[in-house]
């Protein structure tokens, strides 16, 4: 039976560990075995050192992009058996290359720097915050009902426009982001890369109407058009209309007079 | 298991899996609060019990639907106990008024209304261990496209949209029927349009709701529209409250229990199978 047999004797000696010490260490952790640590738990303590660093980047300390992926597709999967609401945004400092042009990429750095922890500061703890590509962020917001998506974005969006970011002694600069979001299609198993560009389509169409603003993709279903409201109430005889804005104080679209009464035709 | 309600992982599944003839699950659902789901959902029973069926009421809304209060019954045992592992099914079933049974949620299960794994898993369980027991089991639901609502209309093999002629609960019920045809591939919606200010008025709505769905919301297969009935507002659905008692079993005859009686026989005809 196997599971009676020994388990493996671990000889620290005979792993190449150097590589690996070296980069927890550089991550300022604890990367040595220390006294009384078994080689099982040491070695076990290190594999995990090194999943959390490959989840991470480097320069912001938020998730990167692995760890955002591997967040998504698992979203994916509770969206589409729970139907639970779960918002992704796009996020995208504005003007960013003109801020490295201007102040050096020092400066810029420190830029990515402080809107991520803004970023960070900004969510829930059960949010996701990744970096998802030079100045571009990710978050994932599991429960994100469809009516607080916005005021989530705008927070954050607010937020990250008031910072003052020290990028030199005595010189301190603002910038804004773009946001772009969608959801996830409640009840379907999509897929995370038409996720995204769901996303990314509203957050080019931010871009491009001015930046620093949002744009979220609506949940296409719960959406009712004026047209359709029109023909809803279009044919309804006017006295059960009338009877109706007498019992309810709830007045109608004036689909009677469909024709003047149209914004956008 | 049931066949009905194999656990369903795409949700849209659902509207086609066979039914079970051992009994129908209606949900009876709303776009909009407040329109008279809960009222039409006791009453409806009371009135299918007068037809010889064995019904069970299920609050669906999780605890808000306040079907405790319209049948004066404060139970110790409730779904929240079933829920938490606490009781037995069997035990938190109550005889109400009208001579159907009910199962009310508790107000604890306000914390279930996040579907959560668990809590499908529990509402599957414990909708397949009631269906072999009933003719008709009505859901109470909640209004609108929560998905704790959305998932129980999904284990339903009829849906009741309640509506009333205001143009908001119009458009609200509009846009949860357009979601049930996309999300759960609905063919099916019956429509009782409630509190209507014309007798008959009801049917020119549900009419009018069907031309728009087939203007706008196009799928493989056409959602179709079956109106069920117009419940005229009635003072009596109020004074039954008031005293507390079930319109049903009070007052019968009144205007609005004899549209819910009519109700009753059209759903006999169409949707539920005689009892034996
Ligand atoms: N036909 C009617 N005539 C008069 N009053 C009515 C009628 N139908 C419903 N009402 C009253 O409207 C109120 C709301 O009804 P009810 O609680 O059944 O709505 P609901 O859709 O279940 O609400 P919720 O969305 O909060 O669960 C109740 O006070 C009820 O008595
Ligand atoms: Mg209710």
């Amino acid at each position: 039976m196997a599971n009676l047999t020994a388990p493996p004797r671990i000889d620290l000696q005979d792993l190449q560990l150097d590589d690996a010490r070296a980069l927890l260490k550089h991550d300022a952790r604890n990367s040595e075995q220390e006294a009384g640590e078994s080689p099982t738990d040491y070695l076990q303590r290190v594999i995990d050192g090194l999943c959390e660093l490959s989840l991470k980047d480097p320069l912001t300390g938020l998730g990167n992009r692995r760890h955002f992926c591997s967040v998504l597709e698992r979203s994916i999967e509770s969206v589409a058996r729970s139907g639970e609401s779960v918002l992704l945004l796009l996020l995208d400092i504005d003007h960013f290359k003109s801020i490295n042009d201007k102040h050096g990429h020092m400066a810029g750095d420190q830029v990515l720097q402080a809107v991520a922890s803004c970023l960070a500061h900004c969510v829930r703890p059960m949010d996701t915050v990744a970096r998802y590509g030079g100045e571009e962020f990710a978050i994932i917001l599991p429960n994100c009902r469809p009516l607080f998506g916005r005021a989530v974005a705008e927070r954050i969006r607010q937020t990250v426009a008031s910072l003052s970011i020290p990028v030199a002694p005595l010189q301190n600069i603002q910038t804004t982001i773009s946001i772009g979001g969608a959801y996830a299609p409640e009840w379907v198993r999509s897929t995370a890369d038409l996720w995204i560009e769901r996303a990314d389509l509203q957050l080019y169409r931010a871009k491009s109407n001015g930046r620093d603003q949002i744009r979220l993709e609506q949940p296409q279903e719960l959406s009712v058009s004026a047209e359709e409201k029109g023909l809803l109430f279009g044919n309804l005889d006017m006295n059960e209309m009338v009877a109706l804005e007498a019992a309810s104080g709830d007045t109608p679209p004036n689909a009677a007079d469909k024709a003047t009464n149209r914004v956008n035709a | 298991m049931n066949d009905l309600l194999t656990p369903t992982a795409d949700s849209q599944d659902t509207a086609k899996v066979p039914l079970k003839p051992l009994g129908k699950v209606l949900a009876v659902t709303s776009g909009k609060g407040g329109v008279g789901k809960t009222f039409v959902s006791a009453n409806l029973a009371a009135a299918l019990v007068k037809r010889g069926y064995k019904v069970l009421v299920l609050d669906a809304d999780l605890g808000l639907a306040n079907l405790d209060v319209v049948l004066n019954l404060y139970p110790k045992i409730t779904l929240h106990d079933v829920f938490t592992g606490k009781a037995k099914l069997e035990e938190a079933i109550l005889p109400a008024p009208g001579g159907f049974s009910v199962l009310l949620a508790g107000s604890g299960m306000v914390e279930y209304s996040r579907l959560t794994t668990e809590v499908r898993n529990e509402f599957l369980r414990i909708i397949s261990g009631l269906v072999p027991h009933y003719d008709v089991v009505l859901l109470d639901t909640g209004a609108g496209i929560s998905d704790v609502v959305l998932f129980a209309v999904s284990l339903a093999s009829e849906v009741l949209m309640v509506a009333t002629p205001e143009p908001t609960s119009l458009t609200d019920a509009y846009a949860t029927i357009k979601v049930l045809v996309g999300q759960q591939q609905r063919q099916t919606v019956r429509v009782i349009i409630n509190q209507s200010a014309r007798p008959g008025s009801g049917q020119a709505i549900t009419h009018q709701l069907q031309q728009v769905l087939d203007r706008f919301v196009v799928t493989e297969r056409p959602i179709r529209l079956i109106h069920m009935g117009d419940i005229p507002v009635d003072p009596e659905v109020r004074q039954a409250v008031m005293r507390r008692q079930l319109m049903m079993q009070t007052t019968p005859g009144c205007p609005a229990g004899l549209a819910i009686s009519h109700i009753a026989g059209a759903l006999e005809k169409s949707v539920i199978p005689k009892p034996t």
